[in-house]
């Protein structure tokens, strides 16, 4: 009997390339990661975590003498952006936990970025210095002052090269704006303003005026009892400068055109799509909460994050999404228990890949999958210290759902709950990705043969 | 559906009524104050649990006692009542029934609040009975935490007087704990 092999035509392998984080199992709660966001050209890589610092990587330029490998990613700089506060007239602690960054484009040499806690957004400026000026005439190295008397000649400065410095500064801070907490920051394509949102509302912000925003969505009811949803993500089109999106926590999303009213509480687009009689439950709700929202690249879809799955939409059709992407089914069954173990509140990110074809989403165990939208295949990865040799090509892993559990599988009832994989981050250009566990980061490459 | 399955379901939505309300009581202390996304999704999960609670306690059959005539407060109906949810404030409540009956009553001196859910419960005297606000469902559910108060060494608990101060206590805290959910933005 012949047995015809089809090779898959998309057969990326993924292969280990480097950690970043403690190894120890004892996980400080200040190095739990919140926040992983590559700037526009992929050069660099931040993080945040709910110690409210900031870590930015650099990749290395590709060396000539091994082509196969692209550049590491290298600690560049790390600053503290947030601190924790105190509200005292609500007697409450803001956490200083970073929620999200966003890198602004890039327009000179120094390179932008937006971080936020729950109610302050800052603007940090990141530059290099690798010069400095030397051969001042009345001030010695180390600045003091010479004695006018001992200046017999006179010489120009010069800049001699120094070891590099990376600084941060911020430069602008954004405060006072949001009663509830924070959770999107966008920025828009027009690169002079950008949005933030907390539970309730949306304010357009210019990165130049920190005393006052645009309140631009506010969905809060006038009897707080009557409260029905809240806004979990938000973000502007690709694009188009006037478009942006909100999900709820009932599962809708709304797409708002700014050129239509000051407030755009009424919605241009409204995406939902009808539940499922059949998969009705105590957390029906729950899991069909929005936990995150992505454009695609072009602009022409966006995707959603839900408890269980990942959803594809089209902006020209509201009624429903044109792609489903199961993330953990197997799952569905264990709700109950999940929501005693506060896991049902997780929320998951997602993230596209730079031609839009893959997406990608984390999930329990240290497990990510992958979608691949036009070959229509799912791979499911581990992120862990076991695979973690250098170059190694990661395996497949599978969830076995039935009775019988084939090898290598592994069952539903052994996973980790505990080792979530919640942010997750794609090159924009390259096959580069990087995952974080609780507290590590894994980049992991393609293969390149 | 039958009475075991009933019981079944009764016995379910009463345990994650039971962990619902322990985790809005958590949230309370966690760093950075309550979660308005968090506390929203909890109450509609309580929501429907009793809800739920609710039918299959009707569906158990005639052998239950049935329940008195419609209170003042009727929660089942009224959608607005079972959202009232926590703002970012020191004190906020949820203006569930089951729940502000723990937390705004903490000497429930006219009865035994270890005690199990009774049908007699249904059955008191209107005078013992009007001191609390109650719908549709029974007083102090079982599945909530004791609220006696803690005894010095040495005291004894004595059974209240009937007709005590007390008794606008029940109305004016629950009316203030609706109140204090609306902001004062």
């Amino acid at each position: 009997m012949a047995v015809v092999v089809v090779l898959k035509a998309n057969d990326v392998q993924w292969c280990f390339s480097q950690v970043k984080g403690a190894i120890d199992d004892d996980v400080a709660e200040a190095d739990i990661i919140s926040t992983v966001e590559f700037n526009h050209s992929g050069e660099l890589l931040a993080t945040g975590d709910k110690g409210g610092r900031v870590v930015i990587f650099q990749q290395e330029p590709e060396c000539k003498s091994q082509p196969q490998c692209r550049g590491e990613y290298n600690v560049y700089s790390t600053f503290q952006s947030h601190e924790p506060e105190f509200d005292y007239l609500k007697s409450l602690e803001i956490e200083e936990k970073i929620n999200k960054i966003r890198w602004l484009p890039q327009q000179n040499a120094a390179q932008f970025l937006l971080s936020t806690n729950d109610k302050t957004i800052k603007l940090w400026k990141i530059s290099e210095r690798d010069k400095r000026p030397e051969g001042y005439n009345l001030k010695e190295e180390d600045g003091r002052y010479r004695d006018f008397n001992t200046v017999t000649t006179l010489r120009v400065p010069v800049f001699r090269p120094m070891d590099l410095m990376v600084e941060a500064s911020p430069r602008r801070v954004f405060a006072n704006a949001h009663t509830y907490h924070i959770n999107s920051i966008s920025v828009n394509s027009d690169c002079e303003t950008y949005l933030s949102a907390d539970d309730l509302r949306i304010n357009l912000w210019n990165l130049e005026i920190t005393d006052r925003s645009f309140n631009i969505v506010d969905i809060k009811p006038a009897n707080m009892e009557e409260l029905t949803e809240v806004i979990t993500a938000a973000e502007f089109h690709p694009n188009q400068c006037n478009t942006f999106v909100y999900s709820s926590s009932k599962g809708t999303i709304r797409l708002c055109d700014m050129r239509a009213s000051a407030l755009c509480d009424k919605h241009s687009k409204l995406f939902e799509e009808p539940e499922d009689p059949n998969n009705r439950s105590f957390f029906s709700e729950i899991i069909s909460s929005i936990s995150d929202v992505k454009f695609s690249h072009s602009g022409r879809y966006m995707m959603t994050r839900d408890y269980l799955s990942v959803k594809i939409w089209d902006l020209n059709m509201e009624s429903r999404p044109v792609e489903t992407y199961q993330v953990h089914e197997y799952l569905r069954s264990k709700l109950c228990s999940l929501y005693e173990n506060d896991c049902i509140f997780d929320k998951f990110e997602c993230c596209w890949n730079g031609n839009d074809s893959v997406v990608m989403t984390g999930s329990y165990n240290n497990f990510f999958r992958m979608f691949d939208r036009g070959y229509r295949q799912d791979v499911t990865l581990e992120a862990s210290r076991e695979n973690s040799k250098p170059r190694s090509v990661l395996k497949p892993r599978k969830v076995s759902t039935g009775g019988k559990r084939k090898k290598d599988e592994i069952s539903v009832d052994s996973l980790d709950f505990n080792k979530k994989i919640l942010h997750t981050a794609w090159h924009p250009m390259d096959n580069i990705i990087a995952v974080a566990t609780t507290n590590n980061l894994y980049i992991f490459q393609e293969k390149l043969n | 559906m039958s009475a075991t399955a009933a019981m079944e379901v009764n016995a379910e939505a009463r345990r994650i009524l039971a962990v619902s309300i322990s985790k809005l009581y958590a949230s309370r202390t966690q760093r950075g104050g309550l979660r308005l996304h968090r506390s929203l999704l909890l109450s509609l999960v309580m929501r429907s649990a009793r809800d739920i609670y609710h039918s299959s306690r009707e569906n158990e059959g005639p052998s239950c006692a049935q329940p008195t005539p419609e209170e003042p407060m009727d929660t089942g109906s009224n959608p607005g009542e079972l959202t009232g949810l926590p703002e970012p404030q020191p004190e906020p409540q949820p203006a569930l029934n089951s729940a502000e009956l723990a937390s705004e009553e903490p000497d429930s001196a006219e009865e035994d609040s270890d005690s199990e859910i009774t049908e007699d419960k249904e059955n008191l005297s209107p005078t013992r009975q009007s001191r609390k606000r109650r719908g549709k469902a029974s007083a102090a559910p079982d599945f909530l935490p004791s609220k006696r108060a803690r005894l010095e060494p040495g005291e004894e608990r004595y059974a209240a007087p009937l007709g005590s101060c007390r008794a606008g206590a029940g109305e004016s805290l629950t009316a203030l704990s609706l109140n204090r959910v609306i902001p004062a933005f």
